[in-house]
């Protein structure tokens, strides 16, 4: 793809706690978010695929710490923001109106003492501070209908609504600002598969229609393939392999990607078997040395428990890296 | 509104009930006030005046105990608590009503006062972990976990006898006639600064600890991190998402203390002298004066009530979870 860049994140380190009892959850994580792409960010849980959308935004909360790298935001018209570097007041007229996010589990994403409108209008009221109390409701009907709910539902409490109606608030909520990019952290996870497959449909059109970019984090890898363009697949804090979505799903490298290919079913194609990976996923406080993944990796070899693989190209062609030995 | 009247007529039933065991109560007991008033005369009442004192406080052995029930409610609803001893022969009524604002004045507005102090410290502490308001908290607690009357003893000893600058006991200078004029109204006030500092004291850390706690639980609530990430100011986030939700147990609590701002106050009123609704029961109980204590505890019952009614409003006011759907 040669679209130009949006969201830069170079380097990136975060741990839990610091000194002796910190744990690393990110390690030098390099990724480029790209105009108007949908990107993918797969693994298990505690790979540290939601730590690094709120290291992006800045929300990680005690004892979450930033302790390296960049993120980079690149304006439309040119011009960056080193996100990392904002002061409180910058930081606030960033989120939101560049990049807003739709975070797991929508049952306790919407404050549950005010109405869907009051949640909906008060971003308006913090970022268009000209706005009239008449157009912010007009806007807030207007999202509404974007995501397919009735306006009349913009009187109610979250707890009047089902868990797909608040799911769809919250993308409509993130939606607001017609941000550049809009981050999903398992959106449709506590979702049932049907509720899923009309979250994503509404999303794609969204997509469509208002051009903004995605980065999509799900364990649902077959999810993935089907809706992004790029997918990143995360393991024990790092990224292991970054290809095209058609090229992870045909001819993934890392054999950790492999293994969680083999673990879904996919929705079209073929039937295969399906493996599963064995063992459980590392404690990020007791990480195996070299390769993270080498305990549970039937391709191990000698290198793999010494050394860290560094995320590179594995041929001399092609817009895909993999952090693997068996491809150096 | 129909939420409302369910809770309405609730509350009349549960209040029916307290009316009725208050009634009941003393005939229960053994011995009654007449034979009480009798020990205390020493068998200086003839017949006459014994069969019309068991008359004037409906103890009647002539009547049943439904018509007993019947006049006592009739004469209830007519206002009428029967007469004191201890102020005989003022009515109950004229006792309490002439106790009643000394202790809603000093006791409701220092609850009020402690209840908004300890959770705006609450709010803050909560949302800024680690600043010097959680030095505060030991401290409060502290003076919180003292007995009440040795707080106040302490609070005397020091301010009223070795520092005389507050009167140590009283709820006006006794030289003045109770009136609505400056000179009544700043001696009461006057009066009413060392018991109303002691009570805020000991009951503060309680609404700071309670505040602080709900801060906590409800900062790491999923919707605050949003608002967070929506860019709201922090005065935003902090008051509408964090406080507005962590509030709510604090206030139905607060709406309870209310009605024990009637009755949790005899150690004060007792350590102080003061002339609330306390130190009448404590008269009452000591001169075994029945009708006076059945009209303090059906004040007390009343009040109580109330405030769990205001408190149930209060909830769904707040909360939109506990209303019922129309």
């Amino acid at each position: 793809m040669t679209a130009e860049p949006i969201l830069t994140i170079s380097g990136l380190d975060v741990d839990y706690g610091t000194g002796a009892s910190g744990v690393r959850a990110l390690r030098n994580i390099d990724l480029t978010l790209h105009r108007g792409e949908v990107l993918g960010l797969a693994g298990e849980s505690g790979s540290g695929k939601s730590t690094l959308a709120y290291a992006v935004t800045r929300l990680l909360s005690p004892p979450g710490v930033i302790t390296g790298g960049d993120v980079h935001y690149h304006r439309p018209g040119g011009g960056t923001i080193d996100i990392l570097a904002l002061s409180p007041e910058q930081l606030r007229a960033f989120r939101w109106q560049e990049l807003s996010i739709v975070f797991q589990g929508a049952m306790n994403s919407l404050n549950p003492v005010h109405t869907v409108h009051s949640q909906l209008t008060d971003v308006l009221t913090a970022h268009r501070p000209g706005m009239r109390a008449a157009e912010r409701t007009a806007r807030a009907e207007e999202l509404l209908s974007l995501v397919g709910i009735s306006t009349d539902r913009l009187a109610a409490y979250p707890h009047q609504l089902s868990g797909g109606m608040r799911q769809r608030v919250m993308i409509a909520m993130a939606l607001a600002l017609e941000p550049e990019i809009v981050i999903m952290d398992e959106p449709t996870t506590a979702l049932d598969v049907v509720m899923q497959r009309q979250i994503l449909r509404t999303l794609v059109e969204l997509r469509e229609r208002l051009s903004f970019s995605v980065v999509f984090i799900t364990h649902d890898i077959s999810l993935l393939i089907e809706f992004s363009d790029r997918i990143a697949i995360m393991y024990g804090g790092r990224i292991v392999e970054q290809a095209g979505a058609t090229e992870i799903y045909r001819d993934p490298r890392h054999p950790y990607s492999e293994g969680l290919l083999h673990s879904f079913p996919a929705l079209h194609g073929p039937r295969r078997e399906l493996t599963g990976i064995p063992g459980s996923p590392p404690h990020l406080s007791a990480m195996p040395t070299g390769c993270a993944f080498h305990p549970r990796c039937a391709k191990a070899f000698e290198p793999c428990a010494t050394r860290v693989p560094v995320l590179a190209a594995p041929d001399a062609d092609q817009d895909r890296e993999v952090a693997c030995w068996l491809h150096r | 509104m129909k939420y409302v009247l369910q809770r309405l007529a609730f509350y009349a039933v549960t209040a029916w009930a307290a009316i009725t065991i208050n009634f009941l109560i003393p005939r229960l007991m053994p011995g009654d006030p007449v034979e009480a008033l009798m020990s205390r005369y020493q068998g200086q009442l003839d017949t006459g005046a014994i069969a019309s004192l068991k008359a004037l406080f409906g103890l009647d052995e002539n009547q049943s105990l439904w018509s007993q029930y019947t006049g006592y409610w009739s004469s209830l609803l007519d206002g009428d608590l029967g007469l004191s001893f201890t102020y005989f022969p003022t009515p109950v009524g004229e006792v309490l009503s002439d106790a009643l604002p000394w202790t809603l004045a000093l006791v409701g507005i220092t609850t009020l006062i402690s209840f908004l102090l300890g959770t705006g410290i609450g709010v803050y502490s909560g949302w800024r972990r680690g600043s010097w308001l959680d030095g505060l908290l030991p401290v409060t607690t502290f003076i919180s976990s003292v007995p009440y009357f040795w707080l106040g003893l302490i609070a005397i000893a020091l301010f009223a006898v070795k520092w005389p600058l507050f009167p140590f006991e009283g709820g006006y200078d006794s030289s003045l006639v109770p009136a609505f004029d400056w000179p009544f109204i700043s001696s009461a006030l006057y009066h009413g600064v060392l018991p109303g500092i002691t009570i805020v004291l000991s009951a503060v850390a309680g609404w700071i600890l309670g505040m602080r706690n709900m801060m906590v639980t409800v900062s790491s609530e999923d919707y605050v991190m949003v608002a967070q990430a929506k860019g709201l100011s922090e005065r935003r986030v902090m008051f509408s998402y964090a406080a507005r939700n962590a509030v709510l147990p604090n206030i139905s609590g607060f709406a309870l203390s209310l009605g024990f701002i009637v009755s949790g106050t005899l150690l004060v009123e007792m350590v102080f002298n003061y002339p609330g609704i306390g130190f009448r029961l404590l008269q009452a109980v000591g001169a075994k004066d029945y009708p006076l204590m059945q009209g303090v505890f059906l004040i007390i019952t009343l009040s109580v009530l109330a405030a769990n009614l205001l408190a149930d409003m209060a909830y769904a006011l707040l909360d939109p979870r506990t209303r019922k759907e129309a």
